[in-house]
């Protein structure tokens, strides 16, 4: 409905893009949570990554859009998977869902509920999908997360975790996939968020206005010249969209090829304990982004060099932090790396 | 062209009546509805207001729709949701637009904007950068175009909050009418048609690079972090080219909008950016790396033109802005508070929906209509066609529904609540573990991370009190803040109280719950009136804390001394609030105390 900026014109934000990119070449990495200041153009970069990613290939008339490959094993009773018992079901390529999840949403909405129209037309109990069913698959994307409501937070972080959605209200019992790649964004200044939904979170990126007078014009000249006039810009920038959807492609194309050496393993181990990262998140997360970071560079296999770079975006809202710590993780970070990989 | 009287001096610019300004941004606006996005317009409702908005009516057309979005609009009434007549009388679910969609084109007046649910501005801001609005409520999934601009009528006191600060930061403009008398206006008002010429004409305006290369500096000189501010005063400047009637922008406009979309923002005087940023603006690099030749620059001279705008907008920045500048953040000394307008909310049956219970509308409880719908939907079929209670009428469009469908809505209070800090910071406390006591907040900051309780903090010395940090959830400001308390001085204890006491008002005017916890080693020596004079002062304190008492302010109060000051206990007993000895404890041991004198007294 409305014009995207394009990803590839965005100017900067390195940290954001990779993350992005990182997700979106493997969803296992577990999303992406963006913080920073005002004007920095977090959910510009966002809801521009929609017009890269490839297409899907998805059970024809399921409303999960459930994987074929999967033959809806965890899919509703109704799904046309079911009835199958030889071979994939019949099959449709969709854009990949990039769901926007508002702040204004009601519960119904977010898991579904009963259908309404139905129910009050031909008296008939039928469930009607909600947002978490749409963002089967695809991305859900919460600008502003730190002001969601709370009982919508619980409700996600549940769905999260377990990647399916349980539905029991209203005579209705319903289960099914919800599995998602949770994309968040906001402001710090107003409003903390809460450890539980930030351990959802595979990678995390802090933002700040660039200070560099150049790349702040630029910034301005890019953002006026496509406000100005849209659709000549996105025409400018297409070559390079489509370079970068291609990359994207080919990354995910390589992924399962790309090997995790074990002295790398080891590394990443040796990393998170220095930190004293919880749990073995950290380091599956670790090793998954910089797999991915491999496959989106062409390289065969994960090197100490992709990890170092990873390290920062995976690691850095999982330590322990005291939340009046001013100097940040960053800096606990960039030691142990230093530490544990010297470069 | 109509402002060129005024445009002709220049530098002199900054000097230009505030009335004139206003009208200019009125006019602006009204080229550009769409990009320039609206306008903060501060101050209390009087002459000025009205007469900014009736200027405003006159050159805006007669076509772009215009709606007032009250402070205390529902989110459904806000973004649209199921119409509960229509859906009714049809027999089918009925979406309806809300207040934003409606506004497509045109614009949203908030009244009282610095009363604003954080959540409603997000959702207008976010329908700024997006240009549509998306519902999804109440078993409807509504996406609407609404391209609109915002004019937030902020009435904030200065001790006040005032507009979000995430959707002022998309407003262009920001205008304080406090003080501004609406008469002796220089310039002559654009008629409708030089705007609509105007309107004609902007999307052909020019501009150089080396214009936009000065807004961003002169933004960053400013201290201005956000890079929507540089993007808007290009807009603006654009916007003055066209209703001048010119095709180029030129350096009058960059001047007229650096001054009227940066100058407001500024959070440092140009001088003090000597840390971050050369001082002089490395303009030569980007002229070499542009290979582009200068613009021959106007009439200016041969003074380059960032210069010249940020001496124009150096006479532009507001008088006190040093004063409030303070370390960084704008802060404000508060002021008697006593004026904000609205009654205090009925706290009843009030907070958040939860959800929906079976039950009667009896007692102040609320129908849950759409709940109440949904469990009637299944059963009409049933109740229409036969049944022990079956419906007369076969006409299904009407809805049957019994006592039994009957659900409440369920509320949760929200319970939030902001823990001021009233600190001591004179020079007899300074001796008498200031530090300690700083360890202590910070555990009990710690604390109210854990509830998301707002905290602020006020300190006070020498003859006055301080807000040095308005209500906040992120504590690590808060903590900056402490941790840079300078300590020295008398202590004017009544003072104290009373800002804190003010404070707390506010807080509870917005359904949160105020607490204070005092540290002071109970030993004040100036009076409210600011003069020296230990007997005084102390009568005055308790004074203040009788008043504190009088409105149910919960307190706690933290005795730094090395012994117990006797009047320590006098003010306690005066003001109703639990005594504390620090000596006798550490600060873990504080906080259990604190935690357990709000946890018993509070919270119901």
């Amino acid at each position: 409905m409305t014009t995207t900026f394009p990803f590839s014109a965005i100017v900067g934000q390195d940290d954001i893009k990779r993350s992005l990119l990182l997700a979106a070449v493997d969803p296992a990495i577990g999303g992406v949570l963006v913080l920073g200041d005002r004007g920095t153009g977090k959910s510009t970069a966002v809801r521009a990554l929609a017009a890269l990613l490839p297409r899907l290939e998805a059970v024809a008339g399921c409303r999960y859009q459930c994987d074929p490959a999967d033959a809806g094993r965890d899919c509703t009773p109704e799904c046309p998977s079911q009835g199958v018992t030889r071979g994939k079901p019949k099959s449709i390529a969709i854009a990949v869902p990039v769901v926007d999840l508002p702040l204004g949403a009601t519960e119904d909405r977010v898991v579904g509920a009963l259908d309404l129209e139905k129910a009050l037309t031909s008296g008939e109990k039928a469930f009607e999908p909600g947002l978490l069913a749409r963002a089967n698959r695809g991305f859900l994307y919460i600008d502003e997360v730190n002001l969601l409501e709370d009982h919508l937070v619980d409700l996600l972080l549940d769905v999260a975790a377990t990647g399916i959605n349980v539905v029991e209200r209203e005579g209705l019992s319903i289960r099914h996939p919800a599995r998602f790649v949770l994309v968040g964004s906001g402001n710090p200044e107003e409003g903390e968020l809460r450890p539980q939904l930030l351990d959802r979170f595979g990678l995390s990126v802090e933002v700040a206005t660039p200070r560099e007078v150049a790349q702040r014009i630029e910034i301005i000249k890019r953002r006026d010249a496509f406000e100005r006039a849209p659709d000549r810009f996105i025409e400018e920038w297409q070559g390079e969209e489509q370079a970068t959807a291609r990359m994207i492609s080919a990354a995910r194309e390589a992924l399962p090829r790309v090997g995790v050496p074990d002295a790398v393993l080891v590394k990443i181990a040796e990393l998170c304990i220095a930190l004293g990262t919880d749990g073995l998140r950290g380091e599956l997360t670790l090793m998954r982004a910089g797999r991915a970071l491999a496959a989106l560079e062409g390289d065969r296999q994960v090197e100490t060099a992709h990890v170092r770079r990873v390290a920062p975006l995976a690691l850095r809202h999982r330590l322990r932090r005291n939340p009046l710590d001013e100097a940040g993780t960053g800096v606990r970070i960039e030691r142990a790396l230093a530490d544990v990989l010297p470069a | 062209m109509t402002r060129g009287a005024t445009m002709d001096e220049g530098v002199g610019l900054g000097a230009s009546e505030p009335w004139d300004d206003a009208l200019t941004v009125a006019s602006l606006l009204a080229v550009d509805l769409l990009g320039l996005r609206g306008v903060r317009l501060r101050g209390l409702p009087g002459p000025a207001r009205e007469a900014w908005l009736t200027a405003f009516g006159a050159v805006k057309g007669a076509d772009a729709p215009l709606r007032r979005l009250p402070a205390s609009i529902d989110i459904d009434r806000l973004i649209g949701g199921l119409d509960l007549s229509r859906t009714l009388a049809a027999g089918r679910p009925v979406a309806q637009k809300g207040l934003i969609a409606e506004a497509d084109g045109g614009w949203i007046v908030a009244a009282m904007a610095e009363r604003m649910e954080p959540q409603v501005a997000a959702e207008l801001a976010k329908v700024l950068d997006t240009g549509e609005v998306v519902a999804e409520r109440d078993g409807i999934g509504l996406r609407t175009r609404a391209l609109i601009a915002v004019i937030a009528l902020d009435e904030a006191l200065p001790d006040e909050a005032g507009l979000s600060a995430g959707l002022a930061d998309r407003l262009a403009f920001d205008l304080d009418l406090a003080g501004v008398r609406p008469v002796a206006a220089t310039i002559q008002p654009p008629s409708f048609a030089d705007i609509a010429a105007a309107r004609a004409r902007l999307g052909a305006v020019v501009h150089t690079d080396e214009m936009v290369a000065c807004l961003v500096t002169t933004a960053l000189a400013l201290g201005i972090g956000s890079l929507r501010a540089p993007l808007l005063a290009l807009k603006a400047a654009r916007a003055s080219a066209a209703l001048a009637g010119r095709d180029a922008v030129t350096a009058d406009d960059v001047m007229l909008a650096a001054r009227l979309v940066l100058a407001p923002r500024a959070t440092c005087l140009p001088a003090c950016d000597s840390e971050d940023h050369p001082p002089e603006p490395p303009e030569d690099d980007q002229h070499a790396a542009d290979d582009e030749p200068l613009p021959p620059p106007d009439d200016l001279g041969e003074r380059p033109l960032e210069d010249i705008v940020l001496d124009a907008i150096a006479a532009a920045l507001p008088p006190d802005l040093l004063a409030r500048l303070g370390d960084g953040d704008a802060t404000r000394t508060p002021g008697p508070t006593g004026g904000a307008s609205g009654a205090q909310r009925a706290q009843a049956h009030r907070g958040r929906v939860v959800g929906a219970r079976p039950g009667k509308p009896v007692g102040g409880a609320r129908l849950a209509v759409l709940d109440t719908l949904r469990a009637a939907a299944p059963w009409q079929r049933v109740r229409a066609t036969g049944g022990p209670h079956a419906v007369r009428s076969p006409d299904l469009r009407r809805i049957a529904v019994r006592p039994e469908d009957f659900r409440i809505k369920r509320f949760r209070q929200r319970t939030g609540s902001t823990t001021i800090f009233l600190v001591d910071a004179s020079g007899s406390s300074a001796l008498n573990r200031l530090a300690e006591a700083k360890g202590a907040v910070e555990m009990l900051l710690a604390d109210c991370y854990v509830r998301r309780d707002e905290v602020a903090l006020i300190a006070f010395r020498g003859q006055t009190a301080e807000l040095l940090l308005p209500p906040t959830r992120a504590l690590v400001r808060a903590k900056r803040c402490l941790a840079a308390l300078p300590a020295g001085g008398g202590t004017p204890l009544a003072n104290g109280l009373d800002a804190a006491l003010a404070l707390a008002l506010v807080q509870r005017r917005k359904g949160l719950e105020p607490a204070l916890v005092l540290l002071t080693d109970g030993a004040p020596n100036i009076g409210r009136d600011g003069a020296p004079g230990r007997p005084q002062a102390q009568d005055d304190a308790v004074a203040s804390a009788r008043q504190a008492r009088s409105v149910g302010l919960r307190a706690l109060i933290i005795d730094t001394a090395q012994r117990q000051q006797a009047f320590s206990q006098r003010l306690a007993d005066a003001m109703g609030a639990v005594l504390v000895q620090l000596p006798r404890t550490d600060a873990r041991g504080v906080t259990d105390i604190v935690r357990s004198t709000f946890t018993q007294s509070g919270r119901a």
